[in-house]
């Protein structure tokens, strides 16, 4: 596959209790809080008025947050709802929901964290969020696959409709978590740079 | 019907909803507090684990859950009933 026709037009890391856009560090909190009082912190900061972020489960606020900091000022939104689409991956797929979910079902399962033992909810959070309705799909891997969130989704920009492709690695774990999302356009825009493996790859790693 | 709009709130994580700001008698899902099928889900796990009522026929879902003054009149229903 080839990613000659793809651009990297934006990024955003979430890892440590910081987030970063494009490479800058945006917002740092307190590594002692807890990843919940966390992720409630960033969704007031960056945020808000989205009654339904409180009720998602730790992968789904992480993307969704990750998204909204990405996109706040990305002009994807004027793009038609089928040509925006997704392609995302992690380690640990719903595990953590599912533990959760577990944990109820011995006394009565809660229908509010069973909607969430799939790990590609997170990418509908973000297409209900932004009114997005492209191609979508979620990889279970080891770790980010560079490679593969390269050339997969400049595949989809070159042989669908999409025009812009969010794309990454979104894992929670317990307390472990990373977000690398990044935004993948047909055509470069700003400081946007060819979407190679070693770019995503540079960017991935830039503030571990 | 206080003690009912709070346990409402924490089992929905309603975070950024206090009781004062929830009427008796507005509809709970669609306008009101915009409630979803999944919140209907766990009022009714709401109904189980805080009065250990079931609902024995769903079609009644519509009416029980349409606002909290329907709830707390079925609560009291149910409680009186089995008293």
């Amino acid at each position: 596959m080839n990613s000659a026709e793809a651009y990297i037009t934006g990024s955003c890391i979430i890892r440590h209790h910081g987030i970063w856009l494009n490479g800058a560090l945006l917002w740092e909190a307190d590594r002692s809080m807890e990843l919940q009082e966390w992720l409630r912190a960033g969704y007031d900061r960056f945020s808000g008025q989205y009654p339904k972020f409180h009720k998602m489960d730790a992968l789904s606020k992480l993307g969704w947050l990750a998204a909204e900091v990405l996109l706040k000022h990305a002009p994807v939104q004027a793009l038609s709802p089928e040509t925006v689409g997704m392609v995302l991956s992690n380690r640990s797929g719903s595990l953590d929901t599912d533990i959760r979910y577990y944990a109820t079902v011995k006394d009565i399962a809660s229908p509010a964290l069973f909607v969430y033992t799939l790990p590609n909810i997170v990418m509908g959070e973000i297409c209900i969020r932004h009114g997005f309705k492209g191609e979508n799909i979620f990889f279970v891997s080891e770790n980010f696959d560079a490679e593969l969130m390269s050339s997969y989704p400049a595949q989809l920009l070159a042989t669908t409709p999409l025009q812009a492709c969010l794309c990454g690695w979104v894992e929670v774990m317990g307390d472990d978590y990373e977000v690398a999302l990044f935004l993948l356009e047909q055509t470069p825009r700003g400081m946007a740079q060819r979407a190679t493996a070693g770019a995503l790859n540079e960017l991935y790693k830039m503030s571990k | 019907m206080a003690d009912l709009k709070k346990q409402i709130i924490e089992q929905l994580n309603l975070q950024e909803v206090t009781p004062e700001s929830i009427s008796n008698d507005e509809p709970l899902f669609k306008e009101g507090l915009g409630l979803d099928s999944i919140d209907a889900l766990e009022l009714i796990v709401l109904l189980q684990q805080h009065y250990n009522i079931r609902i024995a026929n769903p079609e009644q879902g519509p009416e029980i859950f349409y606002s909290i003054r329907s709830m707390a009149e079925f609560i009291v229903a149910q409680q009186t009933a089995k008293a």
